[in-house]
């Protein structure tokens, strides 16, 4: 059997559709990712144990185990402890939001802890408290630094969020294994798949060089 | 007033400061010289509790705030702090610098303090630098700024940590400069330097520090040019 171009393009809308869904699936991800992994990574380094530890064991077990092991707890290990019918695409969405703050909280804390400590002893030394100086000093001037490696982290979940199709969600990877399963045309199926996600990841990949660039030209001149 | 009394500072098993007394009162320029490791730096950033002693107490004015309930915050208002390495904040310009503290610490109204910073940056000399960014200012500059920083809080006391050890030496005047105009306005200031013509000119009081004790203290004249004890003699020898 060779490969069938027109195959490709006749698979074409249906995984274009499917791309949309990974897309937008990724996009809340790494927005629940950020919100959460901001209060995690504060956590991490907040002067108080109570807050350290809970947010040490969240960012430790969110990234010692495997994405697709935290999928299948959620969607079958849950449901099976509190009796209730679980929604792929609801826990697709969370599955992939709880991965990403701990990768997210980690990017956080790294940026926060590359600000020179002086930062905080000026603002400090102004009578600011310590969330002041955080907000009006620190976190600024982080932001900016973690801007890179947190679109490398988007991009990373663009690919890993192809595992939900695993629990089911109709997403590019689900409707390309779907396909292969209906047509026996696995190579069109899979080969068209992974256009789609080079389409979307090559110019973030850019994108982020691009900042990553800008960036170590500002850091020359200070 | 400040107040030091028989502050002692341990990092780990190092004694830095080794019961340190010492006096401010209102007006006086106080300058502490030493050498390198000495505890110098440590005894300024323990009178704003940057560093918090191991033991002893600190008073400013009446207020022990060495206190565990005193509110530091408070506090730091009163005392500003000039960094040998500047510290301005990279992300704001010289007037967001200068305006950024009253603002969110004081809760004064942005317009109000707008041109209250205008006027500090004016001070020292940088209201037509007022929209430039922290790279885009000499040394010199800078350290201006954040003077003019500090002085937006308008404190009753300054402590400046080598301000000028950090420059280039044609812009150490100009640093200076505004250093000695504040002490002629009547600032109460802690000034670790070794600047002496610095001191003479506006010092009242000279302190040698070494290993974490202070083993002399007089007028710069005193000090200077007749020092007692022989490891001041030993050091100024050094420096001068
Ligand atoms: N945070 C810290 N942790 C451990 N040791 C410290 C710390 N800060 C200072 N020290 C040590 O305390 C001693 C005194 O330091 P300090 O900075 O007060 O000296 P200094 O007189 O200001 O010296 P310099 O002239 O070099 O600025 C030094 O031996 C220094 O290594
Ligand atoms: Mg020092």
């Amino acid at each position: 059997m060779t490969i069938d171009p027109g195959i490709m393009l006749e698979f074409l809308p249906y995984l274009l559709h499917g791309a949309i869904y990974t897309i937008v699936l990724s996009t809340v991800a790494i927005a629940i990712g950020i919100v959460m992994g901001l209060i995690i990574a504060l956590m991490k380094i907040a002067p108080l144990k109570v807050l350290r530890w809970p947010a040490t064991a969240y960012t430790d077990f969110f990234r010692g185990t495997p994405l697709l092991v935290q999928l299948m707890m959620l969607h079958y290990g849950l449901p099976q402890i509190f009796h209730y019918t679980p929604v792929a695409w609801l826990d697709a969405f969370i599955g992939l939001g709880l991965n990403s703050a701990g990768y997210v909280a980690e990017i956080f804390r790294a940026g926060i802890e590359s600000i020179d400590r002086g930062q905080t002893e000026a603002a400090r030394s102004l009578g600011m408290t310590y969330m002041q100086a955080m907000r009006c000093v620190i976190l600024p001037q982080a932001v900016r630094r973690v801007l890179p490696p947190l679109g490398n982290e988007y991009i990373a979940l663009l690919k890993d969020s192809s595992l939900v199709s695993i629990i089911g969600m109709s997403e590019l990877m689900f409707r390309a294994r779907l396909l292969n399963g209906s047509t026996y045309r696995p190579f069109e199926a899979f080969f068209t798949a992974a256009i789609l996600y080079l389409v979307i990841t090559l110019p973030l990949t850019q994108l982020v060089a691009v900042m990553e660039r800008k960036m170590s030209i500002s850091d020359k001149r200070s | 007033m400040i107040s030091v009394r028989n502050v002692r500072k341990n990092f780990g098993n190092l004694e830095v400061l080794k019961g340190v007394n010492l006096e401010v009162k209102d007006g006086e320029v106080v300058v502490i010289i030493g050498p390198s490791g000495s505890g110098k730096s440590t005894l300024l950033r323990t009178i704003n509790r940057l560093e918090e002693p191991t033991s002893g107490e600190i008073y400013i004015d009446d207020v022990c705030i060495t206190d565990r309930n005193v509110d530091i915050n408070r506090i730091r208002q009163h005392v500003g702090m000039v960094f040998q390495s500047f510290n301005l904040f990279p992300h704001l310009t010289a007037l967001q610098n200068v305006a950024l503290a009253p603002v969110v610490v004081q809760h004064r109204p942005p317009a109000e303090v707008q041109e209250l910073a205008m006027a500090q940056l004016s001070r020292v000399g940088l209201a037509h630098k007022a929209n430039a960014y922290p790279q885009q200012l000499s040394g010199g500059q800078q350290q201006r700024v954040a003077i003019a920083r500090a002085l937006a809080m308008e404190p009753r006391f300054m402590l400046f940590d080598e301000p000028t050890s950090a420059l280039d030496p044609e812009m150490i005047g100009e640093v200076l400069a505004v250093m000695k105009s504040l002490a002629r306005d009547g600032m109460t200031m802690v000034v670790v330097s070794h600047e002496m013509g610095f001191s003479r000119e506006v010092a009242d009081r000279v302190v040698f520090l070494e290993y974490g004790q202070i083993l002399e203290e007089g007028t710069p004249e005193q000090l200077f040019d007749h020092p007692r004890h022989p490891r001041t003699q030993e050091f100024l020898s050094k420096v001068l």
